[in-house]
């Protein structure tokens, strides 16, 4: 499915929308849609689409295309629809230190649900791999949709931005690059580590936070937001780390299978630092005016966290797979 | 965080968490022993309840014991 360029080939269409996007990538004319379901595996496939043309593209789709006019109303449709419901849905908040303190608590206790308590207390491997597969659509681009931003900054929330994207890239050394980490250990778990291998395998809920990330990325009018999701990844992520590498050697796996979540401990007990201080506060003491967009930006990813873990429990719960069947033939 | 080669080393303390230290840096314990670290900036646990220790893993943190009632479903993910 890869081409010489490492670009994968354009997905399946999961509905109208992605099939006018996929249709597109293939030289059709961008037809009118309606957006539908904000959440939908149908939009997020398609935003999803639009917005690799700005990453690495699809094997066999002019590079061109990340410009046409036609298909950018279209993803701004989208955008708009998705957009609109996160705000809808998420609460507007404007104290940030209280938010960052709240963030700063950690539930303990046989009762806390989410993933990475799951995966640590009772997880069995088929659900790591499961959860590997879908973090793969974010970690084999880890730290690429925050890199649009850099430019929008300054000051202290620039350097402070930078200085956690400079480690997420591995300090400089391309073998530490927590993507090339991301892809050793799905060599481990026996995955495939080639870019987009599974998009055709993560519901929409999956591509939903990715592409979140990518709207923020990519919209200067954004930027606060895009800096508040960033910060609140930074926030939550050490000790979900640190209960998946327990949960990892658990289930009995070696240390190159263990790394990445193992790197991630120590580097996030930085990052949530360097993000909460010098980004997110730095960021609302230069331009104040984006103290909302800040917060909402962190709020729309918890939200949109809690989508993606209710969806893979409540299938696990069942005894059931968390991904989409794969395509026969 | 800039460290050039006339900059001192800078150490920024944070409230209740951990020492960032521009590195990369060489601990020395009290046993002798020597921790490095090669990141661009290091976490010092000064709490003392890091399971890294000397390196921070965010057990600084406050930690509530969640009831049955009390679910929460958010998920925490590295970056």
């Amino acid at each position: 499915m890869l081409t010489a360029t490492g670009a994968p080939a354009p997905p399946t269409p999961r509905g109208p929308v992605s099939e006018v996007v996929v249709d597109a990538l293939r030289g059709g004319p961008v037809r009118t849609v309606e957006p539908g379901d904000p959440y939908g595996d149908d939009l997020q496939l398609a935003l999803h689409c639009c917005y690799e043309l700005h990453y690495r593209g699809f094997a066999g789709v002019p590079a061109d295309l990340e410009w046409d006019p036609a298909l950018l109303t279209l993803r701004r449709e989208l955008e708009r629809t998705f957009l609109a419901a996160l705000r809808a849905e998420v609460p507007a908040g404007d104290d940030v230190d209280a938010e960052v303190a709240a963030l700063l608590v950690e539930p303990r206790g046989p009762h806390v649900r989410g993933v990475s308590h799951h995966l640590r207390r009772a997880g069995e491997l088929w659900q790591l791999r499961e959860y590997v597969t879908h973090r793969s659509i974010y970690h084999l681009k880890e730290a690429d949709p925050q890199a649009w931003v850099i430019p929008r900054l300054t000051g202290a929330a620039k350097a402070g931005l930078v200085t956690v994207e400079h480690d997420e890239y591995g300090g400089g050394r391309p073998e530490h690059m927590h993507a090339t980490l991301f892809a050793e250990m799905m060599r481990e778990l026996a995955l495939a580590d080639t870019y987009g291998a599974y998009v055709d395998r993560v519901p929409g809920v999956t591509l939903a936070e990715v592409n979140l990330m990518t709207l923020c990325g990519l919209h200067r009018e954004l930027r606060g937001a895009s800096v508040g999701q960033f910060a609140m990844v930074e926030l939550t992520s050490s000790p979900g780390s640190e209960r998946l590498v327990r949960g990892m050697r658990r289930m009995g796996l070696g240390e190159a299978a263990v790394r990445f979540y193992d790197e991630h401990v120590e580097a996030d007990a930085v990052h949530e630092a360097i993000a909460a201080h010098d980004l997110a506060e730095g960021l609302a003491r230069t331009e104040p005016e984006l103290m909302g967009d800040i917060l909402f930006g962190g709020a729309a990813l918890l939200e949109l966290e809690g989508r993606f873990a209710r969806a893979v429990l409540s299938a696990w719960d069942a005894g059931a797979s968390s991904l989409l069947p794969p395509a026969c033939g | 965080m800039e460290n050039t080669v006339s900059d001192p080393t800078r150490m920024t303390l944070t409230d209740e968490g951990p020492a960032l230290v521009t590195g990369p840096v060489e601990i020395e314990l009290p046993d002798g022993r020597r921790v490095r670290s090669d990141r661009p900036v290091t976490a010092l646990c000064l709490c003392r309840r890091s399971r890294r220790w000397p390196i921070c893993d965010t057990s600084h943190r406050t930690k509530v014991r969640e009831t049955p009632k009390d679910e929460t479903d958010e998920e925490d993910d590295p970056c």
